[in-house]
């Protein structure tokens, strides 16, 4: 029987919404509440951002935690990590927590990669001498040696995400915990990521994750929480979960946008799905993936990129803008563009997917987003629901007969 | 080791094992003030030596010049930068305090450490100009040929006592900075009266003597005083008085200032 590292019971957290929170408070509403006796003071919205939340963590186990935006996710996370304070209800941690919930944290623009490798280390926990020993270590993971003493203001964005993630990612806490950070990065750095992860589990520890992408989950976790207006919808093995959450449509995000705005020559703003309908995607309609973005300035030739999945995290096809040259890269023209790229109808078979998203950096690197965006083929006029037929696709294929010769 | 978190109820224990703990990033973060104060900066360091430098020459041309004001039979512009050095200090000290958790609010509402840790860690950048300037006060010494005693050791004890003033004060302004936003233009403006409402360019021996210990109520009174007898000694009196009355204060603003924050740092990530 494996240790419980986290036993929480009956978590809530309040907030206070409206004009009297603390929030919007100044010196000079604190003076005139206290000089009216507080007579006039109107009760401020209450907000339970969270609401009996239990749920244990076992040694060696990797909890999900699915949700849509605001369902609470990250007020969880917090609470955990002891940021902020239980309204009501406890937890009880056993071992030493390191929690992730935003990469870089503390990295200062002007210091050296060395030096935020210190004070990063330092602010989540590590002692001076293991950063030190664990400094070359990081600085390889990162894949950032020569720049390790450039101040990071000068590290493009993929550098500086490297470099943040490793120093993280060279933990060694009983638990891990970590929110949405693996939405950033070029894929291959993520898949190292995972892998220092799955690590992190296999001893003897915990990893708590929050991730829109159901494939990560899928793939990283046993068991998956399922927070919907901060209460436990579902708990329980992370397929069953993740399925719950999928068919009752949450997911249904069909536009996104990158989480920073990059203030660089090359910005991707939104990505949408576009269909005519409102409602599921019939198995013979035609939608579009349309790219938003605008190129302010010199940028090296790159890509514009997806991936669809399906819900167990399997790729179905990938497709690039370029794919209609012999080049893998091409040159960008510069304004505000809207790209569009159309997906037939007849080809997916019934079913939720998922699209990846692959954003052009200034560098003619790709930043990765994994699964930002979501739809579902319904069975209306797919050929798959005509007779059961399986398989991924479901394409309408041509056919001919004609007498042989 | 076996935590539990849950609403905290009546007032907060000071946890003080804790604090200690984590004293290597108390460091750290004092290293990245220190080493960040003066990046990108055309002259860098030298700012520490201009700040008191340019006061002084003012302070001696408005005090010493034109209003005349006695500098108690020392060279005036030392007479003024022995004053100014621990004004500076506790200035800039606790004016870093104070908005030290609103500066971070990155990190306090992304990472948990105890968060007495940024106000503290906050003055030592302050400290490191001030060493400094002090070194520049043995240059100035030397060239005025101002004789020093070994009531010059007193130095030490008296600049731990500005920077507890600072830290304590800190510590209450930092957390209270959180809640109301109003501190944000208050600082500075009391910071600005403050150097003419204490004896940085002139001696406390031009207040009548019996307002004296009202106007020690100021504790940066006993500690400039101070100053000036362990520099100067002859005229420059200390009334032991004004001096226990700092350390009062000092202690006073350190007990509230830290209860203060410990009740107000739970909400800290949600009201930042």
């Amino acid at each position: 029987m494996p240790a419980t590292l986290v036993s929480a019971r009956g978590l809530g957290k309040r907030y206070l919404i409206g004009p009297d929170a603390f929030r919007m408070q100044t010196l000079r509403d604190r003076i005139t509440e206290v000089l009216r006796g507080r007579v006039r003071r109107s009760d401020p919205r209450e907000f339970w951002a969270l609401r009996d939340v239990s749920f244990d963590l076992a040694a060696g186990e990797v909890l999900g935690v699915i949700g849509r935006n605001g369902a609470g996710k990250s007020t969880l996370l917090k609470i955990i990590s002891e940021i902020t304070e239980p309204t009501e209800g406890e937890a009880h941690l056993f071992g030493r927590v390191a929690s992730l919930l935003e990469v870089g944290v503390g990295f200062h623009p002007e210091l050296s990669g060395r030096e935020n490798v210190f004070l990063n280390g330092a602010i989540l926990g590590m002692s001076r001498q293991e950063i030190r020993r664990k400094f070359d270590e990081i600085v390889a993971f990162a894949e950032v040696e020569q720049f390790i003493d450039t101040p990071v203001k000068r590290y493009s964005s993929g550098m500086y995400v490297r470099l943040a993630f490793a120093v993280a990612a060279h933990l060694e806490p009983d638990m891990l915990i970590v929110d949405e950070v693996l939405a950033v990065g070029d894929a291959a750095f993520q898949r190292k990521c995972l892998g220092k992860m799955e690590n992190v589990a296999s001893h003897q520890r915990a990893v708590m994750v929050v991730s829109h992408n159901m494939a990560t989950i899928a793939q990283l976790c046993q068991r998956a929480i399922w927070l919907d207006r901060g209460r436990i919808v579902h708990s329980g093995p992370v397929r069953e979960v993740v399925a719950a959450y999928l068919a009752q449509g949450a997911a249904g995000a069909d536009t996104w946008s990158p989480p920073s705005q990059r203030d660089a020559p090359i910005a991707l703003h939104a990505v949408s799905i576009v269909r005519e309908g409102s409602s599921d995607i019939a198995g013979d309609e035609a939608f579009e993936v349309v790219f938003d973005y605008s190129v302010t300035g010199p940028v090296a030739p790159g890509r514009l990129a997806l991936v669809i999945s399906a819900s167990d995290g399997a790729a179905i096809f990938a497709s690039a803008s370029t794919d209609h040259l012999p080049a893998l890269r091409e040159t960008w023209r510069s304004g505000r563009r809207r790209a569009r790229c159309r997906i037939p109808g007849h080809l997916l078979a019934p079913g939720n997917y998922f699209v990846t998203i692959s954003e052009p950096t200034e560098d003619g690197g790709d930043i990765i987003h994994d699964g930002v965006l979501s739809f579902t083929i319904s069975e209306q006029n797919s050929l798959a629901a005509r007779d059961g037929r399986r398989g991924a696709v479901a394409p309408l294929l041509a056919w001919s007969d004609e007498e042989a010769p | 080791m076996h935590k539990v978190l849950r609403p905290r109820q009546g007032l907060a224990r000071l946890n003080l094992g804790e604090l200690w703990s984590y004293r290597e990033l108390l460091f750290f973060f004092a290293w990245r003030d220190i080493l960040v104060r003066y990046k990108q900066t055309v002259i860098g360091i030298l700012w520490a030596f201009i700040r008191p430098l340019v006061a002084m020459v003012v302070f001696t041309l408005i005090f010493g010049r034109l209003a005349k004001l006695p500098s108690n039979a020392v060279p005036y512009p030392v007479f003024a930068f022995a004053g100014l050095l621990p004004w500076q200090l506790f200035s800039s000290a606790f004016m870093e305090a104070s908005s030290s958790v609103v500066g971070n609010s990155q990190l306090v509402s992304k990472v948990y450490f105890p968060r007495l840790i940024i106000p503290i860690s906050a003055t030592f950048s302050a400290l490191a100009d001030f060493l400094v300037s002090a070194v520049m006060l043995i240059g100035l010494l030397l060239w005025y040929r101002v004789p020093v005693s070994a009531n010059v050791l007193w130095l030490i004890p008296l600049t731990a006592l500005c920077m507890l003033l600072a830290v304590g004060g800190g510590i209450w302004f930092s957390a209270l900075f959180v809640r109301y936003r109003d501190i944000r233009h208050l600082i500075p403006f009391v910071m600005q009266l403050g150097i003419y409402l204490t004896p940085v360019g002139f001696s406390s021996a031009i207040i009548p003597e019996r307002w004296r210990l009202l106007y020690s109520l100021n504790p940066m009174v006993g500690v400039i005083e101070g100053f000036r007898w362990a520099l100067f000694g002859g005229q420059n009196t200390i009334d032991p008085r004004a001096l226990a009355l700092s350390v009062v204060i000092a202690l006073v603003m350190l007990a509230v200032g830290t209860v203060y924050f410990r009740n107000t740092e739970r909400v800290f990530a949600d009201i930042i």
